[in-house]
């Protein structure tokens, strides 16, 4: 093959500036709308990252001086290594981001080296086309082709690539156009670059990389969290039991584990109110007092509010979540400062074995489980984990145990309240509105009927003696059913919720 | 067979091979014990350690006989129930689960209350089970198509013919279950001596178990494949091999109700059946000499017994006069050290060999499908698939965990089979294992941290056709002057219940010799 002519060269090299500018425009915006995506605050992610990436752009320009012999080579090298790190620019965050203590220093490195490579592109275009073209026409012509690359893909960007593709993949594509824009520079002007060969290699190689990544971008993501929450990320981390992630938008705080909502702040209160003061309200005495999971220290505050609470234990497996509520600025406001108060005791350590070693009794408990979603947590409620409970409860005490959705899981509900009787316990099921979750469920649960009266301490914003008393009737669509007890040796209920969660999802 | 070892790590895999006490019980073989030095009395004295003769001695202690002593060539009582234990669990070496008692089974009903198993009752008299003793839900899992389901009733895949044998042999095993014979007694009973004589029944022991199949005109693959692998699991023997009397017995002996579990319940626990070994052995700890075996048992002269045994670690045969003796040991070996038994031609008893290995593993095994079990099973697998010991815990696992896997190594010749598998070194085996293991589960390489691996020669009996309905088999149980006779073989099948009843009644018969009210 003779090498194309001269006007075909000129052709082709201008519409890699076309091309080049449409990529560098996109990394630039990906990088900007994962940075307000993941940190939250857009307008001094979009900022910063649009004035770092400029900068970039500058040194790189700057640095293309030191480039005397190979312009050609150089070049090519550039874009095939745009192709490669702007194309996999945004799996990396997605990945990255939670699994790194530094994920800003990151992302301000990765655009820093995009911009200045990005930077680069252009002065060596304008010195290889120097000879060409007649220098004002060179001028008018690459900017005018850099600026309408620019406007195609500030429309592209928002228009098309991410309601469409999405980041992850808009990122592979425009790293394949880079790498192709290289491949074709190096085909038409082989005669020109020495090492050739090598470079079709590492460049068809890369390409391979991408070509691969862009397929396997739902598999990236699914790897990645950052684009399953809705609201900006605040804190992720694993513990060995799960994933904590907590987002923040406006005033709401959430906490997600293992990707399911256990709190939004605009209506825990509801929640928590609702599963302390019907039970604790009632209790004779409320001296020693047992926290079941409930690591958020968000059922300690209700608890707190009793002046004859003395000591409160708080059993969660994770020490993770005890810790992150108890050091976290925004969560410790939340929780008023629950799990640092002297009279908390907290006890990380798998709730059952910790139950199965106690001898004094407590005269109120709180069981507030994860949803049982699994056959490791179902055990927390069955008949020998209630059998458990009942000889650590004093005979004048209750538990109040959070069943799921009695709406969405009818029968998982009810079959919550009759394992607890199948152990022995009276019980009074109940129901609140919590808006983030919906129709939420409780038991009260005592080994004898508890005293009418309930006692509600002050300031409370969901529970007075009006809607405390509706909580306790069922409308029709939630009323009781028949079901099995839940046993370790059946698993009942963690069968009856998978059922009736998947067909409400789905 | 090895061919999926291409990635099979080159380190070594720590472990050992466990149970060399095999060389003890070959030396019976030669029978070149030393005249004993010294005499002890006693008024009984027991053969054999296993569960027959824990249960035996738990029985005299109860019924106020304690001048007695069990001797064990092992050095720790359990037999086939025997265990073993490590930093991260107990494993068994041997039985893993017992199942309901059914209605026949009295004496280990009766057992079950008092080791506190039971309970309690309900209002209409069911008992009541310790919920932390029956297996943990989720139960069995089955491996085909690549994929996990749950329960060992191939279901991935089974066509609607499939299906409709399945339900046959279900309908088919529920008459079964509460048939009775021409004498009022269930068809098929544990202990096996409670079941009906009635020939309807005891005739299906003239045939296999693949013979009655084919008889049905049943055909599936899935099916066959399910029957195939409940007589390996219990009887260590294929569905060629057994009997169709012990492989419908399997099926359709257990009766068991309670009142908070199904009838197919299991009871098991991390160290499997060592656990009702161990709360057999305690009240008698006492009375058990290990390192001791009996090589000679022989009516006395001035009446009574006497039993030569050789202790291993004195290198020295002892003496002991008795007025009765309770042999508790395989009927090739009691024909061995038993005097009056060494003149009668060699029982045709057939042992399976079984290999045992107790994997020591980073974290539990998962894999696509069902979520792990407690029993999990390879679909294209001659191995029996793994157990996991921690299964039973009731904490939130992640840690690490020991899984037991077995097989009963029962295609080609007994003998045969038995002398490869004591060929075969620690390496060998683990080679083996971890090729079964692989191919389900290709990450075992990078979690395994251990292997110890047992080999049961003569793991248990096998319930060939012809072996169960014989007049020589119930013979076989019948006492010789002071000499009585307790094992599982008796019974033609090794189960726990079996053993056990017959220790019991044995105890019964010694003390009723011996002291007649």
């Amino acid at each position: 093959m003779s090498p194309l002519p001269e006007r075909s060269q000129r052709l082709l090299l201008l519409a890699s500036v076309f091309t080049i500018a449409t990529c560098g425009l996109i990394y630039e915006l990906i990088a900007g709308t994962l940075a307000s995506y993941l940190l939250g605050d857009s307008v001094t992610q979009f900022s910063t990252i649009i004035g770092t990436y400029l900068f970039a752009m500058g040194i790189g320009s700057w640095l293309s001086r030191y480039v005397e012999r190979n312009l050609l080579g150089t070049f090519i090298q550039t874009e095939l290594l745009i192709g490669l790190i702007g194309g996999f620019s945004a799996a990396l965050l997605f990945v990255l981001f939670g699994h790194v203590t530094s994920f800003r220093l990151i992302l301000y490195a990765l655009v820093l080296v995009i911009g200045t490579l990005v930077g680069l592109e252009i002065p060596l275009l304008l010195r290889i086309l120097e000879g060409r073209l007649v220098f004002k026409d060179l001028v008018s012509k690459v900017f005018t082709l850099d600026y309408i690359g620019a406007l195609l893909a500030s429309l592209l960007f928002p228009l098309v690539l991410v309601p469409h593709l999405g980041l992850v993949r808009s990122a592979f594509f425009f790293g394949i156009l880079n790498t192709l824009v290289g491949l074709a520079a190096l085909w038409m002007l082989r005669a020109q670059v020495p090492w050739a060969h090598g470079h079709r290699w590492i460049g068809a190689a890369i390409l391979a990389a991408l070509v691969g990544g862009f397929a396997g971008s739902a598999r990236i993501l699914a790897w990645s969290e950052g684009a399953t929450y809705a609201d900006p990320v605040i804190h992720a981390r694993s513990s060995p039991y799960q994933r904590i992630i907590v987002t923040r938008s406006g005033n709401d705080l959430r906490l997600y584990l293992n990707g399911n909502l256990q709190f939004s702040e605009r209506d825990e209160y509801r929640y928590h109110e609702a599963l302390v003061h019907p039970g604790l309200g009632r209790v004779p005495k409320r001296e020693r007092i047992l926290v079941l999971g409930g690591g958020d220290g968000l059922a300690l505050r209700e608890i707190l509010k009793y002046a004859d609470v003395r000591e409160i234990t708080l059993v969660d497996l994770d020490a993770e979540i005890t810790q992150l509520f108890s050091t976290q600025d925004l969560l410790v406001r939340l929780n008023g400062g629950a799990l640092r108060s002297p009279k908390v005791k907290v006890v990380n350590q798998d709730a059952f074995v910790w139950l199965k070693a106690q001898t004094e009794p407590f005269d109120f408990i709180v069981a507030d489980f994860p949803d049982p979603s699994n056959f490791s947590v179902g055990k927390l409620y069955t008949t020998a984990f209630y059998r458990e409970v009942r000889r650590v409860l004093s005979p004048e005490g209750a538990i109040t145990v959070q069943s799921t959705s009695p709406f969405v899981a009818r029968r998982a509900f009810w079959c919550v309240v009759h394992t607890l009787e199948a152990a022995g316990f009276a019980t009074e099921p109940y129901h609140a509105y919590v808006p983030s979750f919906g129709e939420w469920g409780y038991v009260l649960a005592s080994p004898r009927p508890l005293p009418p009266v309930t006692q509600l301490p002050e300031g409370l914003r969901f529970l007075n003696a009006d809607t405390l008393a509706a909580l306790f009737r069922f409308p029709p669509d939630m009323g009781e059913v028949p079901t099995e007890i839940n046993r370790l040796n059946n698993q009942a209920l963690v069968r009856t919720f998978e059922e009736e969660w998947k067909e409400y999802v789905h | 067979m090895l061919a999926g070892c291409s990635r099979s790590p080159t380190r070594a895999i720590p472990g050992e091979l466990v149970g060399a006490t095999a060389a003890r019980g070959h030396r019976l073989r030669k029978a070149d014990f030393p005249a004993a030095e010294q005499t002890e009395q006693h008024e009984i004295v027991i053969a054999g350690g296993g569960i027959s003769g824990l249960a035996a001695a738990r029985q005299l202690a109860r019924n106020g006989r304690n001048d007695f002593v069990l001797l064990e060539l092992e050095d720790h009582a359990g037999g086939n129930s025997s265990h073993g234990r490590n930093a991260v669990s107990a494993y068994p070496w041997g039985a893993h689960y017992v199942s309901l008692p059914s209605s026949e089974a009295t004496e280990v009903t009766e057992l079950y209350e008092e080791l506190g198993l039971i309970v309690g009752r309900d209002s209409v008299g069911r008992p009541i089970y310790d919920e932390f003793a029956l297996v943990t839900d989720p139960a069995e899992r089955l491996f085909l198509h690549g994929r996990w389901q749950e329960g060992l009733i191939p279901k991935i895949g089974a066509t609607d013919a499939d299906l409709a044998e399945f339900a046959a042999f279900g309908t088919r095993v529920a008459e079964l279950k509460s048939a009775r014979g021409r004498d009022g007694r269930r068809a098929f009973a544990i202990p096996v001596d409670r079941s009906s004589r009635d020939e309807q029944f005891t005739a299906l022991d003239g045939l296999t178990m693949s013979a009655w199949v084919e008889q049905q005109g049943w055909k599936s693959a899935q099916l066959r494949w399910h029957i195939d692998y409940a007589c390996r699991d219990d009887f260590g023997g294929g569905i060629e091999q057994v009997s169709a009397w012990a492989g419908l017995h399997y099926f359709a002996s257990r009766d068991g109700v309670a009142a908070n579990a199904e009838s197919d319940a299991l009871l098991t626990w991390p160290e499997g059946n060592g656990w009702l070994a161990e709360r057999l052995r305690a009240p008698v700890e006492r009375n058990i000499r290990t390192g001791l075996v009996a090589w000679n048992i022989a009516p006395a002269t001035t009446g009574g017994v006497v039993v030569d045994a050789y202790d291993f670690t004195r290198s020295a045969s002892r003496r002991f006069l008795a007025q009765a003796a309770l042999v508790c040991v395989p009927r090739h070996v009691a024909q061995r050290i038993t005097a009056p038994l060494r003149v009668l031609p060699p029982a045709p008893v057939e042992y399976g060999t079984w290999a045992v290995a107790n994997l020591t593993l980073d974290r539990r095994l998962t894999g696509a499908g069902f979520a792990p079990a407690w029993d999990n099973v390879f679909y294209d697998s001659r191995s029996l698939g793994y157990v996991t010991a921690t299964h039973q815990r009731i904490e939130r696992e992640n840690g690490p965990t020991v899984i037991t896997w077995y097989e009963a190594l029962c295609d080609g010749s007994t003998a045969a089979i038995r002398q490869q598998a004591f060929e075969r070194s620690h390496a060998d085996w683990c080679a083996l294992i971890l090729a079964d293991l692989r191919r389900v589960h290709p990450e075992i390489d990078d979690l395994v941290r251990r292997i110890d691996v047992c080999v049961w020669g003569h793991g248990m009996v096998r319930p060939v056709p012809g072996s169960i309905w014989t007049e020589a088999r119930l013979r076989r149980a019948e006492p010789i002057g002071a000499i009585h006779f307790a094992h599982s073989d008796l019974s033609g099948i090794s189960i726990f219940e079996e053993a056990y009843t017959r220790g019991v009644l044995a105890a019964h018969a010694i003390t009723a010799q011996l002291h007649p009210a």
